[in-house]
């Protein structure tokens, strides 16, 4: 049954990545304020009214592509 | 800081929203069909497209990938976007993420339909399918973590951490689970075999459930029920604890699988300690989502959508309890193999994984569409109308599983099996069976409410495609400027995604060159006497893959004592190593067959019964639910494919001779040419190419290998006299008996199906019509020709209760006149 090799290696490969998230999001401070994030999910901002055309819209977009890059 | 003004990508919601709604509904109208064809078999129609074995994985695909997983998307597509406020990092990824997994379903529904299959539970589809599925996942996962790179809220929610741990998860399971050698576009073999890909299956199956139907969902319940209670998550801090020590613990609780079954005890121990330790984390989510609704549940009892996600939380308190609880071995003994399993997914699936998504339409719909739900009235009928269903479908199949444990296991007095006709306790179950399709009726009218409802809340509000937000900027690092920053930190930054690119292609990589060198070589046949498949049994065996018989039948005898004296000598690891994929099934509808070829064991049945019973199971077995497989008769083996089976079987370790792939047609012939010789005598005229023969030769080959020759004719001893009773009650008696066990064979009126079933009623014995010759005959059987040894399961005086039967009431003849 050498095939619990594999399977343990590929689980212990998962829960290293895990690990390294877990590592990461504790050093980035993630989990530092565990009060407002559940409070601040709450609040949708309005929907913006849209005084603008169909042009300001694409406008709009492509710098949201530009900044994606 | 700037206030950026930028829109959120509604159409990819809407899009994945229709797609839940529309394959949801088709998932479960097939459900329903194959409902109906348990209880009434001609549901099949006697066409191959759509037999039982073909259409359940249609089914559990459907659901798991097409409902589950479209809803997947289309709540974190709307989420994600809402919690990081901003647009998705890519619309080509997602036009791609949509359009290449509705391709996907498209794909698997025909091709599951054709009979193309792995026959993998949960991981059916062939491997230019799999190959698909892994380019639009990494699709997924890359527009996911690119949404998080280009975040304007510094912290990520909990319910992205569950979306992430989604998709590494499933990356690994789908890559390492589909490791296949293909021999045409549509056929492949597992490069695992036997007992090692049993484990590799499970070990994806039960994740599958774990980063599929949970996780995701758990992520779903963080985000919407807050949000359509508005109130806060009732601890943050458990949302975090409880996410980390359930990824961390699913992976390791695969073997639950498989207890009792041939796979060393460690393992099986690993697998249910792990199954225990996961109750607190699961609980964690469940008490986290119920107390969020504390002081608020007189909002539950005016809201559909909270009502639903109230339900789902319900059903999976009570799965994750159900699931550890089965992992026991001592409770796994008597509920696998029976319904109990379908009545559990079926909890966790209508329940949990339905009640979250219907909640979460409810109240995303008429979100997204800046209007009212189009009828609060008709979503709460869904929701009773959904729930009732539920408990309509899943109590009969608890039933059906309390009355499969308890007639399976039941001994007489004397020793013996009292319902050793497999069919007898079947028959028990149908108005169970029968009861259930009443449930999936009921939660098919739930969703047909839902379309509807959700439709005209479509149809009365407005959303347009590109919804315009505002959001202050997240201070962002641009490329790489050495001026301002080192090179570490830049590749620190790049790091996420360098490592995730990194990884794919080390793990495709890596397990192309490993699997095949390590894992292959370890299949050393330790069982001298198990041999590989002939041609013709090989042909025969993915004829059987292809029928998906695996739902109905399972090939793996536990060590128990009602197994081995049901079906035969129990199973060994060692018996497996040149199944590739492996059978073992997980689910016994009809009889295990691990030992259908074992001549002189209770399951053997001759090459006629085979024939009568592909043609037409009613005929031989009044109660039957097997559908009919009369196109095995009429199709011919594809002879021209054989010679690449056998090269891609020697690639994966299989013992053939060099060059063998040149002579295996003649040797297919051969054996072929056998089989339909045996049938002729037995008056079935069949040409030696029809797929019959082959799978007729792949059911005599299961636990051939190590099963004792069958015992020499002792017809010449001299047999000890015998006095039959000839009181009422022991004809009766023996009626009873004759009508459980002989009739499938010799009739009810023991005309039988001559040659190959002898009539009982004619003056004609082959074996003696003497009331000794006759009781010999039923207590020893005639292996041979398809008769088992009835002395193993019943005893002496019900024989001869018997054979008082058939010599004074069905028989017509004088005793003189018997030969």
């Amino acid at each position: 049954m050498n095939i619990f090799y594999l399977l343990i290696g590929a689980s212990l490969l998962a829960a290293l990545i895990f690990l390294a998230a877990f590592i990461w999001a504790v050093r980035t401070g993630q989990f530092d304020d565990n009060e407002t994030p559940p409070y601040r999910m709450l609040f949708d901002d309005e929907p913006v009214e849209e005084e603008n055309g169909n042009k300001e819209t694409e406008r709009l977009r492509d710098e949201e592509t530009e900044r994606h890059k | 800081m700037e206030l950026q003004k930028f829109y959120y990508d509604n159409k990819i919601v809407k899009q994945f929203i229709w797609a839940t709604l529309i394959w949801g509904m088709v998932a479960v109208i097939v459900g329903l069909w194959i409902a109906l064809e348990l209880a009434f078999p001609g549901v099949n129609l006697g066409l191959d497209l759509v037999t039982f074995g073909r259409l359940r994985p249609v089914h559990t695909n459907a659901i798991i990938f097409a409902f589950v997983g479209n809803g997947i998307f289309a709540g974190v597509y709307y989420s994600m976007q809402k919690l990081l406020k901003t647009r998705m990092y890519n619309d080509m990824l997602s036009a791609i993420n949509f359009w290449g997994w509705q391709l996907i379903i498209l794909l698997a529904a025909i091709t599951l339909v054709l009979g193309f299959t792995t026959s993998k539970e949960y991981a059916e589809l062939e491997w230019p399918i799999d190959i698909l599925i892994a380019i639009v996942w990494v699709t997924f996962g890359w527009n996911m973590i690119g949404t998080i790179m280009v975040r304007r809220v510094k912290h990520i929610y909990a319910a992205i951490w569950w979306y992430l741990a989604t998709f590494i998860g499933i990356a690994i399971l789908h890559i390492v689970n589909s490791f296949e050698l293909p021999v045409s576009l549509f056929k492949s073999y597992s490069v695992y075999a036997g007992a090692q890909d049993a484990v590799v299956q499970w070990w994806y199956g039960h994740n599958a459930v774990a980063f599929f139907l949970t996780t995701p969902i758990l992520g779903l319940m963080y985000y919407y029920l807050p949000k359509a209670v508005n109130r806060p998550i009732y601890s943050y801090k458990l949302s975090i604890i409880h996410f980390w020590s359930l990824i961390f613990l699913y992976m390791w609780a695969g073997p639950h699988h498989l207890l009792y079954q041939a796979l060393p005890g460690w393992a099986q121990a690993l697998g249910t300690t792990f199954s225990i330790m996961l109750i607190a984390p699961s609980w964690g989510g469940m008490i986290n989502g119920f107390l969020t609704l504390r002081g608020a549940w007189d909002r539950v009892r005016d809201s559909a959508a909270l009502k639903f996600f109230v339900v789902g939380l319900t059903a999976y308190g009570m799965a994750t309890f159900e699931g550890p609880m089965m992992s026991l071995k001592n409770v796994n003994a008597i509920t696998h193999f029976t319904d109990w399993t379908i009545a559990h997914v079926h909890i966790a699936g209508m329940g949990w994984n339905g009640g979250i998504i219907f909640g979460m339409l409810y109240w995303m719909v008429p979100v997204i569409f800046r209007t009212k739900l189009w009828s609060e009235k008709l979503a709460n009928a869904h929701f009773w109308i959904s729930t009732l269903g539920i408990l309509i479908y899943a109590i009969p199949l608890y039933w059906a599983a309390v009355t499969q444990w308890l007639m399976w296991r039941e001994y007489t007095p004397e020793g013996f099996l009292a319902y050793p006709n497999f069919m007898e306790i079947l028959t028990h179950i149908i108005p169970m069976y029968v009861a259930r399709i009443v449930g999936g009726t009921l939660f098919l009218t739930g969703f047909v409410l839902l379309i509807i409802n959700l439709a005209k809340t479509m149809q009365a509000g407005k959303c347009p495609n590109e919804e315009a937000a505002e959001a202050p900027a997240l201070p962002r690092l641009g490329p790489l400027d050495l001026e301002k920053e080192t090179v570490h930190r830049w590749l620190e930054r790049k790091g996420i995604q360098f490592s995730i690119v990194a990884f794919i292609v080390l793990a495709i990589g890596g397990a192309v060159e490993i699997i095949p060198m390590v894992f292959i070589k370890s299949n050393i046949p330790t069982i001298e006497a198990v041999t590989p498949y002939t041609p013709l049994e090989l042909e025969g065996r993915d004829i059987y893959i292809r029928e998906g018989c695996y739902t109905c039948h399972s090939q793996v005898v536990r060590p128990f004592r009602w197994e081995t004296d049901r079906y035969g000598e129990y199973s060994k690891i060692g018996e497996f190593v040149y199944d590739h994929p492996y059978q073992w099934g997980s689910r016994r509808t009809g009889p295990d067959l691990a030992r259908a070829g074992n001549m002189s064991g209770p399951m053997y049945k001759n090459a006629a019964w085979h024939f009568n019973h592909f043609m037409d199971p009613q005929k031989m077995n009044e109660n039957s639910i097997m559908p009919r497989y009369p196109w095995l008769g009429a199709n011919t083996i594809k002879a021209k494919t054989i010679p690449s089976k056998i090269r891609v079987m020697q690639k994966l370790g299989v013992p053939y001779p060099e060059g063998y792939d040149q002579q295996a047609v003649d040797d297919l012939r051969e054996q072929a040419e056998i089989i339909a010789a045996d049938l002729k005598a037995s008056g079935i005229d069949i040409p030696a190419d029809r797929e019959m023969i082959a799978v007729i030769a792949y059911l005599h080959k299961l636990g051939r290998d190590i099963s004792q020759p069958a015992a020499a004719d002792s017809a010449e001893k001299e047999l000890p006299p015998v006095v039959l009773p000839v009181a009422q009650a022991d004809l009766d008696a023996g009626k009873e008996n004759y009508m459980k066990i002989c009739a499938v064979c010799h009739g009810p009126e023991g005309k039988g199906i001559p040659p190959a079933f002898p009539d009982l009623t004619d003056r004609e014995w082959i074996h003696g019509g003497s009331p000794e010759a006759v009781a010999h005959s039923i207590r020893e059987g005639s292996p041979a020709k398809g008769m088992i040894a009835y002395k193993s399961q019943l005893p002496e005086a019900q024989i001869l209760q018997l054979a008082a039967y058939i010599l004074q009431t069905l028989n017509t003849a004088s005793d003189e006149d018997r030969q």
